[in-house]
């Protein structure tokens, strides 16, 4: 550690960032940029979490979380299984609670859930004595992602609070942009969403964001956007007129990041659609930061699974 | 056989009784209720600080049989009533097979005749299967037996068809319950819709499902001139078009449950599946409409909607989970706690929405203790706090909504017929 921290971890499960307070996402900020810098050293590894079993537990189909997990696990020395639940026959077979259990019993120390229910972490938390990290679930929570992007942005700007940061695309059904929303807004930076009407989920400004349809607006003073991915292909979006439609209205290209701050950061969660939710210009371009996050987000991760290990009953 | 109560604060709104008075019952009936009874009984039950009501009528109640053994049934259920204060209860016909033939009844009748400790009652279909397609032998369901009907869990959505069942209902005098919602609004909605839904990531269910539904419903009520209950009003829109009604001179009735006074939507932040209800718990604001419908007599009855399950159903996803709270062991001391204590309903007046009330609803001779009445009486003390407990229940289903909620009132006694069926 570079620094030496009075404030302590209680936490046993990382569920969501609504549930922590700034001095804990502080926290895990800070640790993240120590060990951001091991992974510019040769040797990329620490014993932090030597002998401790990591069980990736996804229900989901998802690459790049379920190996930012992994690699950031075994950077800290930890052992690693990875667990593909077929979440189709999952009313089928055994229990969210049993499996936890199981992987409880196999003497596991921490479980790294994705799953695509809301609140399946928070279930899952509650009925095992090892610590739940949240990987996403459903529409409800990515912590992880959140802390990434905030992480991202403190190294580029050197602040969060005052900092302004819009959200642009499907937040209704966007766990990335809830999280965000509750770690930013925990800062005193200043949220802007961004979305065509029937992708702003209901009573959202009660969580103290600005809500806009308008691009132009929400890029107007924003040090920041984060760019959600679209996914066309799901129920609820069948009354949507069509994706060259929203990338002509929502779509962030060159023409529309010239009208914007000098500097403004591009992030995205990934994987990105190109030419649906953002151009190849801006996704490659000088302002995109969207491979920087994913090595920020080994950090971060790092940091997560360093402190609940750690957490103080 | 004779039960004497000596002593107790005997409230009985039915008779405008309100104070302290000893309560003879001889062979299950009332026999004398008046100071200083000085006679030999079989049992003496000293109430000295305690409240003596007539028995809960609760008409809201899932006894899961036939058909869902797993959750509950008429003995395990009136088990539960009987540790709640119930002494009567409505069955409703949600059951496998739904209650929609002089058959099932009477299968029906037979296991509560053999098993029930306390009154059941029974609620028909209105349609087969409550699938809303097709009409039940109204006639041939109140000929055996069944006091009201109602497709509990579903509304009808053709007006058509509705009209015709309550045409069909004021022909046979029975009283149509209505469950008001509209599924192409709600959908595949778990909890309200709003910022809960929004915080939760959760699917919503608007408000509009339930109110423009009960609204339809008081217009057809109106129109063909049955009785209708709106069952499990939750929100503030669906009081106020009852209240108006009422004004109106529509014999339309209301209750709501304990879940809709003392519960909102924040209470389930935590993804708590014992508090996926519906309708769902509502905004704070909506919990204070219902309290004030219960005050101005806008909602008339209070009833548990008990609907229990197994852990199965309920320790699951949330979106995966059944809809439905256990209530028969907590309904009394949940409205004491957020109806009485807060000054909302006076004692005599909580007494009369949820015994005196719900019998005169369902037309049926109980909810009082005149002399001549079946002795079916609820003694309570008053001022005793409890915590609610997931061990201990006396229903087979152990998901209330109320675990770990310190509750006020605690039922002493239960007496049914003039014999004790529960003591604390």
């Amino acid at each position: 550690m570079t620094k030496k921290k009075t404030a302590k971890w209680f936490h046993k499960d990382l569920l969501g960032l609504e549930y922590l307070s700034k001095e804990d996402i502080e926290l895990l900020l800070d640790t993240a940029e120590s060990f951001r810098e091991i992974l510019n050293r040769k040797i990329k590894k620490v014993p932090a979490l030597r002998g401790k079993t990591v069980v990736n537990l996804f229900y989901e189909p998802s690459t790049r979380t379920r190996v930012s997990f992994e690699v950031a696990a075994k950077r800290l020395s930890a052992d690693v299984i990875n667990i593909a639940v077929e979440s189709s026959s999952v009313r089928k077979g055994e229990t969210l609670n049993d499996t936890g259990k199981n992987i409880e019993a196999l003497k596991a120390d921490i479980i790294v859930v994705r799953h695509n229910c809301s609140g399946a972490a928070n279930m899952l938390g509650r009925n095992v004595n090892i610590s739940v990290i949240n990987a996403g679930d459903g529409w409800h929570e990515h912590p992880t992602q959140a802390l990434l992007d905030m992480f991202t942005l403190r190294k580029k700007t050197g602040r969060l609070e005052g900092l302004n940061v819009s959200i642009v695309g499907d937040i209704a059904h966007s766990r990335v942009a809830r999280s965000n929303i509750w770690g930013l807004t925990k800062f005193g930076a200043k949220v802007t969403v961004c979305a065509p009407d029937i992708l702003i989920p209901p009573g959202i400004e009660k969580m103290n964001v600005k809500i806009t349809g308008n691009i132009d607006e929400a890029l107007g003073e924003a040090d920041a956007i984060n760019v959600l991915r679209m996914q066309f292909e799901r129920d609820d979006m069948k009354a949507f007129p069509s994706q060259l439609e929203y990338f002509k209205k929502f779509g962030i290209t060159e023409e529309r990041l010239k009208k914007a701050k000098k500097g403004i950061i591009v992030m995205h969660p990934g994987p990105i659609n190109r030419g649906v939710e953002i151009s190849s210009e801006v996704a490659d371009g000088a302002n995109s930061v969207i491979l920087e996050q994913v090595t920020n987000g080994i950090a971060v991760r790092m940091a997560v699974l360093f402190w609940v290990s750690q957490a103080k009953p | 056989m004779k039960l004497l109560i000596k002593n107790g604060h005997v409230i009985d709104p039915g008779n405008k009784i309100d104070e302290i008075m000893d309560i003879l019952a001889e062979d299950g009936k009332i026999s004398k209720v008046t100071r200083g009874i000085d006679v030999k009984a079989d049992t003496v039950i000293d109430a000295a600080d305690k409240i003596v009501m007539p028995g809960i009528v609760d008409m809201h109640v899932h006894l899961r049989e036939p058909g869902r053994e797993d959750k509950e049934t008429v003995f395990s259920g009136t088990k539960a009533a009987a540790k709640g204060g119930v002494t009567s209860v409505l069955a409703m016909p949600n059951t496998l097979p739904s209650i929609d033939s002089a058959g099932v009844i009477k299968m029906l009748s037979d296991i509560i005749k053999k098993t029930a400790n306390v009154g059941v009652f029974i609620c028909g279909a209105i349609t087969m299967e409550r699938t809303g397609k097709k009409l039940t032998d109204i006639a041939a369901l109140k000929k055996q037996g069944v006091i009201a009907i109602s497709d509990d869990g579903n509304s009808i959505d053709s007006d058509e068809l509705m009209w015709q069942a309550l045409k069909e209902a004021k022909k046979e005098k029975l009283l149509v319950i209505c469950h008001s919602e509209d599924k192409s609004l709600s959908g595949k909605g778990v909890v309200n819709l709003g910022i809960t839904s929004t915080r939760l990531g959760l699917r919503g269910i608007p408000k509009e499902s339930e109110y423009k539904r009960v609204a339809r419903d008081i217009m057809l009520a109106e129109k063909s001139g049955a009785n209708v209950h709106i069952a499990h009003v939750s929100c503030g829109e669906s009081v106020e078009i009852i209240r108006k009604a009422k004004k109106k001179g529509v014999k339309v009735t209301a209750e709501t449950a304990p879940h809709y006074f003392g519960l909102n939507e924040e209470d389930l932040l935590d993804y708590n599946t014992n508090m996926k209800v519906n309708p769902p718990l509502r905004t704070k604001d909506d919990v204070l409409a219902v309290r004030e419908g219960l005050k101005d007599s806008t909602i008339d009855v209070i009833a548990s909607d008990h609907a229990p399950h197994t852990e199965n159903e309920k320790e699951i996803e949330f979106e995966h989970a059944e809809f439905g709270s256990t209530g028969l062991e907590t309904e009394l001391a949940v409205s004491v706690t957020e109806l009485v204590s807060r000054g909302v309903l006076t004692w005599s007046e909580l007494v009369k929405k949820i015994s005196l009330n719900p019998a005169n609803v369902l037309r049926i001779d109980k909810g009082t203790l005149g002399p001549g009445k079946d002795a079916d009486i609820a003694i309570i003390s008053a001022d005793k706090e409890w915590v609610v407990n997931k061990v201990g229940f006396a229903s087979k289903s152990k998901n209330s909504a109320f675990i770990g909620r310190k509750l006020k009132g605690a039922v002493e006694y239960t007496i049914y017929k003039g014999k004790v069926i529960y003591k604390a």
